[in-house]
């Protein structure tokens, strides 16, 4: 449903390109993890296919057709965006936080009726925030705040999901409960791409792996194929030990030294 | 009305309140003063203006002054609340940005020099201060995103701060070139007062505030947004830079012709936001008409304040809201951290 073929971006008044010849491709109903050390362009690659950022070479295709060639709100209707960290300066309350997720689908002065109000509250409900949904945002822990921006993601209705490093500054616990959270969503029929550190987080929750270096793709495929120690060694300088785990029979990754 | 009722409600309870709020202020407050006056004879129909002294006081000698309390209370308060939501900070305001001070520096030439300036109907003044409004704004944003991509709120502040103190100096050379009198008339009008005696000043910026309200009413769902960060907005399909714009322009378009009318008034973009905030909850759709309304009001009330405190001495408005807002301003960094 979404291709990306030959992406390039810079920052203006930046002297290396931040994404560079980048193509992907993702079907629906596919989870795609994006891996790469810090600075590898995984964010950017992840705005250039929300369509946030404009690519100076290539072109992003949403549904067989230029997203370039979409309104704002059309692509906004279908590909949702989570970013690593959300502040809110103000107090919005957290059905607040998930009712903007709306706006796509609101004309300019259209308020949020009754059918908005009941996807905002399923959102909350299945990212198990609907306790809290009048406690204000800003108070929230960590964990409690990303299921909540993903319930404001959710909300928009989306097919796609695009996520970055949703599970950064994360502890073990609430980490567990994003991954079981997006499996699911997953599993009921949302597409994914995740950008992580958590190697062992993107190889239980993607079925295809994209390992980005220096702004370029230095392998993909299937998870099985790619999690490999050749490939983590070639992205992080790290010696390490790729297993099957014998209680959840996927892959893991223990890092044992620097290559 | 902070509570979990459809947003459609709230938006018809927050107007009503801060509406009638305002209609009550704005009935309430020309009832102050040397001469009082009765009401109800001043609205009484039967008895000719001519011959109506009420009237004529109420309609004629105070509510002008009233009026205008009204329309630079709403234009700073709305202004104030546009920019806290756009630069994600809760001390961004006309006066901390340099936009005030920029249209009190351009109206200061405008008054000093006695330029012409007039461009399609609008006096000298408003011209010289929106020009200072808008040519600040300018200088600030253009530091703010001189650096990197996207808008620096720590620069952008920064660079208000150190525009407000240049600015400041200008206005100081420009006192020490003119003479005498004018000195006298212009530091009046640099301490902040409504004094303006007639309706003609509101008149000739009334097109431009109609400008920036036009504007602000575009704004409060793309604000809400780009408070939570700009790329996450834009994934939302808000068009950014053209909000951005949009907002920026039109809150520097309200300060300066709030400016024009009134001189500098410090603060009232500040506290009003503020409060309006604690009654109405985040949610711009709410705030930025409630700021509007409750500023007008805000404004009337200081006013009022300002000509009976130490009557029959009237002391500038400019000096009641900021011996309000200083406090406050330190009160909000305090709870903040």
């Amino acid at each position: 449903m979404l291709t990306a073929s030959d992406l390039t971006f810079a920052y203006p008044r930046a002297k290396d390109r931040a994404v560079e010849r980048v193509s992907l491709s993702v079907g629906t109903g596919e989870s795609v993890a994006l891996l790469g050390p810090n600075g590898s362009g995984k964010t950017t690659l992840l705005k250039l296919l929300a369509g946030a950022l404009q690519p100076s070479h290539g072109v992003v295709t949403l549904e067989g057709r230029s997203i370039r060639d979409w309104s704002r709100r059309d692509v906004a209707r279908r590909i949702a965006f989570v970013p690593q960290e959300t502040f809110a300066p103000f107090d919005f309350s957290v059905l607040d936080i998930v009712l903007m997720g709306r706006f796509p689908h609101l004309g300019a002065f259209a308020l949020e009726g009754p059918a908005d109000l009941a996807i905002a509250r399923e959102a909350l409900a299945a990212t198990s925030t609907d306790a809290f949904e009048h406690r204000t945002f800003s108070t929230l822990s960590g964990g409690e705040k990303q299921r909540v921006v993903i319930a404001s993601a959710l909300a928009q209705s989306p097919t796609l999901m695009l996520l970055d490093e949703p599970t950064a500054s994360l502890d073990v616990g609430h980490q567990f409960d994003v991954q079981v959270l997006l499996g699911g969503l997953n599993r009921r029929g949302v597409t994914m791409v995740v950008s992580t550190h958590d190697l062992n987080f993107a190889a239980a929750l993607c079925q295809h792996l994209v390992l980005l270096r220096n702004g370029r793709v230095i392998a993909s495929g299937p998870t099985s194929h790619v999690l490999t120690a050749d490939n983590v060694r070639a992205l992080y300088d790290v010696e390490a030990d790729v297993r099957l785990h014998e209680r959840t029979g996927r892959l893991t990754v223990t890092p044992v030294g620097r290559a | 009305m902070h509570a979990n009722r459809p947003i459609r409600a709230r938006l018809l309870v927050t107007l009503t309140t801060f509406g009638a709020v305002l209609l009550g202020a704005v009935i309430v407050a020309p009832l102050w003063g040397s001469a009082s006056i009765s009401l109800t004879r001043a609205f009484n129909g039967a008895i000719p203006f001519a011959d109506n002294v009420d009237a004529q006081i109420f309609f004629i000698a105070r509510l002008p002054r009233v009026v205008a309390a009204a329309l630079v209370g709403a234009a700073l308060a709305a202004a104030g609340a546009v920019f806290q939501a756009l630069l994600r900070n809760p001390l961004a305001t006309p006066d901390t940005l340099g936009v005030s001070s920029g249209a009190a520096l351009g109206a200061m030439l405008a008054l000093t020099f006695d330029l012409d300036l007039r461009v399609a109907g609008i006096p000298s003044v408003p011209v010289a201060s929106l020009a200072g409004s808008l040519g600040a704004l300018c200088i600030v944003y253009a530091l703010a995103t001189a650096r990197r991509r996207g808008l620096s709120t720590t620069v952008l502040l920064l660079a208000g701060v150190t525009m407000t103190a240049f600015f400041s100096a200008l206005i100081l050379f420009t006192q020490y070139l003119a003479d005498f009198t004018d000195t006298f008339r212009t530091v009046r009008w640099l301490m902040g007062m409504l004094d303006i005696g007639g309706y003609g000043p509101i008149l000739g910026v009334l097109p431009v505030l109609a400008v920036a309200f036009g504007l602000f009413a575009t704004l409060p769902r793309p604000l809400d947004l780009i408070s939570l960060g700009a790329d996450a907005a834009a994934a939302r399909g808000v068009d950014v830079l053209r909000a951005e714009r949009a907002a920026l322009i039109s809150a520097s378009l309200a300060t300066g012709a709030a400016v024009s009318i009134s001189g500098p008034i410090a603060f009232v973009g500040l506290v009003v936001p503020h409060l309006v905030r604690l009654l109405v909850g985040s949610d711009h759709r709410l705030v930025l008409p409630a700021s509007a309304l409750f500023g007008g009001a805000f404004l009337i009330g200081c006013d009022v304040v300002a000509r009976t405190l130490l009557a029959p001495v009237e002391i500038p408005v400019g000096m009641v809201t900021a011996l309000i807002g200083g406090p406050f301003f330190l009160w909000i960094l305090i709870r903040r951290t």
